[in-house]
């Protein structure tokens, strides 16, 4: 029983990693972008969900609309800074992309302060399953969960079966011809972005009642997201997905073994995945 | 971009520069000279990263690593209430964070380009989890260095690091024995490789070289050399925690490296001057009223907008005067050199 709970959870926080990751690896793999700043929208998520689960007294409307005004922000972010570093070399990128870091983190600071809040479970989801005497599963872990399921589903559907998702394919496989057979590649790009970033603030506000809401949030996700797009090769959903699973279970695992050391149990996966394949389990050399 | 053969400042000028830095601690106060040295070990730091991101084209993002070590190794090994000898915890220090570079080199160099950004981010942040979580080096408190470490040569103490006035000669000798370093290397063939690996490393394959053994050279190398700055830092700040390995540290030592102008040796150096400097303004209540206290703000958007708009940095202003004087003479270095 102890394992199924451990389980449920590794899958939990792997698919919710992978809402965050398929953003982040999509990014990159069309425009080429590495977006540091990717984590503060989960960050911004959380918070919008907590600010607006307060002011209109309803969790259930405070995702939905953070998650518009995350697709907001980042298309405006897409269109006034991020458009100008497609051409641009990688150092630049990141460090355009760590100064957005530093002014949503202070922005945060000023409009939120550094104390760390609860968000409250919605009233329907606000129990547990019992297993045995002792052990008892969250609800609302199961909730996130099947969430997560429904968006990657609709994810890989949008990307595989539809036309928006075969531009989007063309355009991760070969800009310049996508370009050339009629996609107006500034305008995908936009979007890409905006729902990747929204991808993340969604993300962010689903998982704010389990995690609550504190500085740096943003920050500690993102880099075990790039070790997910790295162990599942930059342009891979179906990577990210397989990484973000192994990466789930291995923290979750780590924290049963040795908790102290949890963190380290992730990045020996990465390690040993370097050595066997440094393109990432879904991309060939 | 950068130059293939790296652009140093001639010698008059270095001459000038370094005359201003000898005689700036007569002008100012304990407060200045604490800042001047922190400035020369940034520049020590950034010049560093410089080898790396400017000479060889491997952006680390997870250089804090190797500071961050070597101070905790000042940390960990000084006596409590006794002061460390200079001889001995510097080499380890540096020893260690120059092993810890070669560990983590021969997993990162394996991927180039973007992994190569992420994976040593993540590694660094190895790191930086195994300081906060566990109790090795006093968990996210950290540790205090109460006595600063004494540098003595037979009995005879030619320089007091507890007077700030002593000490910020003591990095000043550093940074210009580091600086005179890096330029050797980077005129030797081994520097000239490394531009090469930077400019075409398929041909640079083909062509026979080893590159990995090159660059994990190099890596390990600005390893030890980041491991000096963070020593130099320990020693000064009194205290480590575990905020001195994070990837902030590591993005700000990118910044000082861009804002100065990389792949120019005074780049490196004139950048950890601009920055120290601005973030002193920036947080300083006084020039900022109470806007001090979000000074990261004004930093991010800066850094947004030099990124954009000044690629090259501060350094580059130098490059239009210097370029006209190689045009004169277009083996001048090599010249200069015999």
């Amino acid at each position: 029983m102890f394992y199924l709970i451990q389980l449920l959870n590794a899958v939990q926080y792997g698919l919710l990693l992978f809402l965050l990751s398929s953003g982040l690896t999509l990014i990159f793999g069309i425009m080429g972008v590495i977006n540091l700043a990717h984590g503060s929208f989960y960050m911004v998520g959380a918070y919008l969900a907590y600010w607006l689960a307060k002011l209109t007294g309803n969790f259930w409307l405070a995702i939905p609309i953070g998650t518009v005004i995350t697709l907001g922000i980042g298309g405006l972010l897409e269109t006034t800074i991020i458009r100008r570093l497609y051409r641009r070399d990688h150092l630049y990128q990141v460090l355009i992309t760590f100064g957005l870091i530093l002014i949503f983190e202070e922005l945060r600071s000023i409009l939120f302060g550094n104390d760390v809040h609860g968000v409250t479970i919605p009233a329907g989801l606000n129990y547990s399953i019992p297993f045995t005497d002792t052990l008892s599963y969250p609800v609302y872990r199961l909730f996130v969960t099947a969430v997560c399921l429904i968006t990657a589903a609709l994810l890989y559907w949008v990307i595989y079966k539809t036309r928006v998702g075969m531009m989007i394919r063309a355009g991760n496989s070969n800009r310049e011809i996508a370009a050339s057979l009629g996609v107006n590649v500034p305008l995908l790009f936009a979007w890409v972005f905006a729902a990747g970033t929204a991808l993340a603030g969604f993300a962010g506000a689903v998982a704010a009642p389990i995690s609550s809401v504190f500085p740096g949030m943003g920050n500690q996700i993102l880099i075990i997201c790039f070790v997910v797009v790295v162990i599942g090769g930059i342009g891979s959903i179906n990577g990210a997905m397989i990484a973000s699973l192994a990466i789930g279970l291995a923290d979750t695992l780590g924290k049963v073994i040795a908790a102290e050391y949890s963190a380290i149990a992730v990045y020996l996966v990465m390690a040993l995945i370097l050595l066997w394949r440094p393109q990432g389990i879904a991309n060939r050399a | 971009m950068t130059p293939v053969i790296p652009i140093t400042l001639p010698r008059s000028l270095l001459l000038i520069a370094l005359v201003l830095l000898a005689l700036f601690p007569l002008t100012g106060s304990t407060f200045y000279i604490q800042l001047g040295a922190k400035i020369l070990i940034m520049a020590i730091f950034a010049l560093s990263l410089d080898l790396l991101v400017g000479h060889t084209g491997l952006v680390s993002f997870g250089h804090a690593a190797y500071f961050g070590l070597a101070a905790y190794a000042l940390a960990l090994i000084s006596p409590k209430y006794e002061a460390a000898n200079v001889w001995l915890t510097l080499p380890l220090a540096m020893g260690i964070a120059a092993f810890a570079a070669l560990v983590i080199g021969f997993f990162v160099l394996r991927t180039t380009g973007v992994y190569f950004i992420m994976v040593t981010l993540a590694f660094a942040q190895m790191l930086y989890s195994v300081f906060h979580d566990t109790r090795l080096g006093g968990g996210s408190d950290g540790l205090y260095i109460y006595v600063r470490p004494e540098l003595t040569i037979a009995g005879f103490k030619p320089l007091d690091l507890e007077s700030p006035l002593q000490f910020y000669y003591f990095v000043l000798i550093l940074l210009i024995l580091v600086y005179g370093l890096l330029k050797r290397i980077l005129h030797a063939p081994f520097g000239r490789a490394l531009a090469g690996i930077r400019l075409n490393e398929q041909r640079m394959r083909s062509i026979g070289f080893p590159i990995f053994g090159y660059k994990l050279g190099v890596f390990v190398i600005a390893g030890a050399l980041a491991g000096l700055a963070g020593y130099l830092a320990a020693c000064q700040f009194g205290f480590v925690n575990p905020d001195i390995l994070a990837w902030q540290q590591s993005g700000t030592a990118l910044m000082m490296v861009i804002l100065g102008g990389m792949g120019r040796l005074h780049g490196a150096v004139l950048g950890a001057l601009a920055y120290v400097l601005l973030q002193e303004i920036l947080s300083a209540p006084a020039i900022v009223g109470s806007f001090a206290k979000h000074w990261q703000l004004a930093m991010g958007s800066l850094i947004v907008v030099i990124a954009l708009v000044f690629p090259r940095g501060i350094g580059g202003i130098f490059d239009i005067a210097l370029r006209r004087q190689s045009y004169r003479h277009p083996n001048a270095n090599s010249v200069n050199r015999k």
